[in-house]
């Protein structure tokens, strides 16, 4: 235990009497006395607050925001030039074969980019771009703490704090003063709800956590259900539904790479595995997709998937998996060959030796309610 | 009432023995969604893997306490798995199984060693 990083809300968390758990390097809440489950539905009822402190914030300076930009879109096939200022954008780093070492949110912050990884990554993200971009500077931002404030009461929230919150849109940056404190603020999560992700100094990040908690919509929410929040909304885990060998094709990321990333656009390429990468969009054999088990059963990473009942070869493998809270019945992702993958197609999960179904179904799986 | 170290509970009614998991338990897997009940009639040995639970976070498996033959499994926790967190010793319990060795029981906790176990 003593070898876990602990981040500013650590013992707001124990305070609040919550499970830790041992998570990327760092002590981390997986759930509150209200249960993974009472927090899912909470958070897609009214709202929820999470600790997200453990990933990586980091901020990309150089001489000027445009030459950054150039530099990053070397490593990130994203449109990242014609970002908008205080507009946010999600994005990824690849690797030479295609894959994918990272994924990210990028934001346009007027004279840097401002940049949220994931803990695991964050060390070997950092020191990739710091070789690969010279002439910029990367630096990782310490001293401060990561809250996102999901849920359809996520607005009315935050905007009693500073009413500026109100005016944002979904992926809109700005910088507001909530309970006394700066904060660099994004309209946008990883629950499929409205609402905000919202960086603050470490010193002041427990008298901002406790200042939402007090509203009553407002409940604590750990990494529990954090994971089945993102599953129905068919969000992806890094190094579970999408790693350094799976490439955005393959991942039904594509939607990601605008089209003056690709292949005719006007700065199409010049990015690392682009040559694997852009000649594979709409063309990738396989695919990640959602899988809904037909029965109750859970079926969690790992289950290998087979085209029928009987069938000897292993076809794909689910990725995540569990019971979605919302959808009431378990929920799940994973890879099928392209011509497996359409929706309605069953396929066959093997679990604890038996064959069991599963309709292969569009994403997400829980309507998303973002602030367009 | 006799308890197991895998965090079960034993009730005689009759000749028959009632399984369920302890509350203890059932707050250490959190919300329990899925439960695979055994099959009326089949034949078990004692640390069969009988019946799986899952819950928002983990599979798990409950193992036979005795050697007997399943006599009713209890078709609406299948139909409503939280039962076994709103009433852990009751209505949550899981299945009945007739006893080939009634003396089995024997080696099982009572109460009190289990609340020392779980202390």
């Amino acid at each position: 235990m003593s070898d876990l990083h602990q981040t500013p809300l650590h013992a707001l968390h124990l305070s609040l009497g919550a499970k830790m758990v041992a998570f990327a390097g760092y002590d981390m809440p997986v759930q509150y006395p209200m249960g993974v489950l009472q927090e899912h539905l909470h958070t897609r009822a009214k709202a929820g607050l999470f600790d997200v402190s453990h990933m990586g914030q980091v901020r990309v300076t150089g001489p000027d925001y445009a030459s950054v930009a150039a530099a990053l879109e070397r490593l990130i096939p994203v449109d990242i030039v014609d970002l908008p200022e205080n507009r946010q954008r999600y994005g990824f780093l690849t690797n030479d074969a295609g894959g994918i070492r990272d994924d990210l949110m990028l934001a346009n912050r007027g004279d840097h980019v401002f940049v949220v990884v994931n803990a695991a990554c964050k060390a070997d993200d950092i020191a990739y771009m710091t070789v690969q971009l010279p002439d910029a500077t990367v630096t990782e931002i310490t001293d401060r703490a990561l809250l996102a404030l999901q849920g359809p009461a996520a607005q009315a929230v935050l905007s009693a704090l500073d009413p500026r919150a109100a005016d944002m849109r979904f992926m809109d940056v700005a910088t507001l003063t909530l309970a006394g404190a700066e904060c660099w603020v994004s309209r946008s999560g990883y629950t499929g709800e409205d609402g905000y992700e919202i960086s603050v100094p470490a010193d002041q990040a427990e008298v901002l956590a406790t200042a939402l908690l007090a509203h009553e919509d407002v409940a604590p929410i750990g990494l529990g259900a954090r994971d089945s929040l993102r599953l129905e909304a068919g969000l992806c885990l890094y190094g579970h539904d999408i790693d350094t060998g799976t490439t955005p094709a393959d991942a039904a990321l594509g939607w990601a790479i605008q089209k003056v990333r690709r292949t005719g656009g006007a700065r199409a390429g010049g990015f690392v595995g682009a040559e694997v990468i852009l000649p594979a969009l709409g063309h990738a054999a396989r695919k990640r997709v959602g899988l809904l088990p037909q029965g109750r059963a859970p079926m969690r990473e790992g289950v290998p998937l087979f085209a029928s009942e009987g069938a000897t070869t292993q076809i794909g493998t689910i990725t995540s998996g569990g019971f979605g809270p919302t959808v009431g019945a378990p929920v799940a992702m994973g890879y099928l060959p392209t011509d497996l993958s359409g929706t309605g197609t069953t396929v066959w999960g093997e679990l604890r030796g038996k064959r069991l179904p599963l309709t292969v179904a569009a994403m997400p799986f829980t309507p998303a309610n973002f602030k367009r | 009432m006799k308890y197991t170290e895998e965090h079960e509970w034993l009730r005689p009614e009759d000749d028959l023995i009632v399984v369920g998991i302890t509350e203890h338990a059932t707050t250490q897997l959190g919300d329990i969604v899925f439960v695979e009940l055994p099959e009326v009639g089949a034949t078990v040995t004692k640390d069969d893997e009988i019946v799986v639970i899952e819950s928002v976070k983990a599979a798990s498996d409950i193992l036979a306490p005795l050697d007997g033959e399943i006599v009713e499994v209890n078709t609406a926790l299948a139909d409503n798995p939280a039962l076994a967190n709103e009433d852990a010793i009751g209505d949550g319990w899981f299945f009945k199984i007739k006893p080939s060795d009634p003396s089995q029981m024997d080696e099982y906790m009572d109460e009190a060693a289990y609340n020392a176990m779980i202390a």
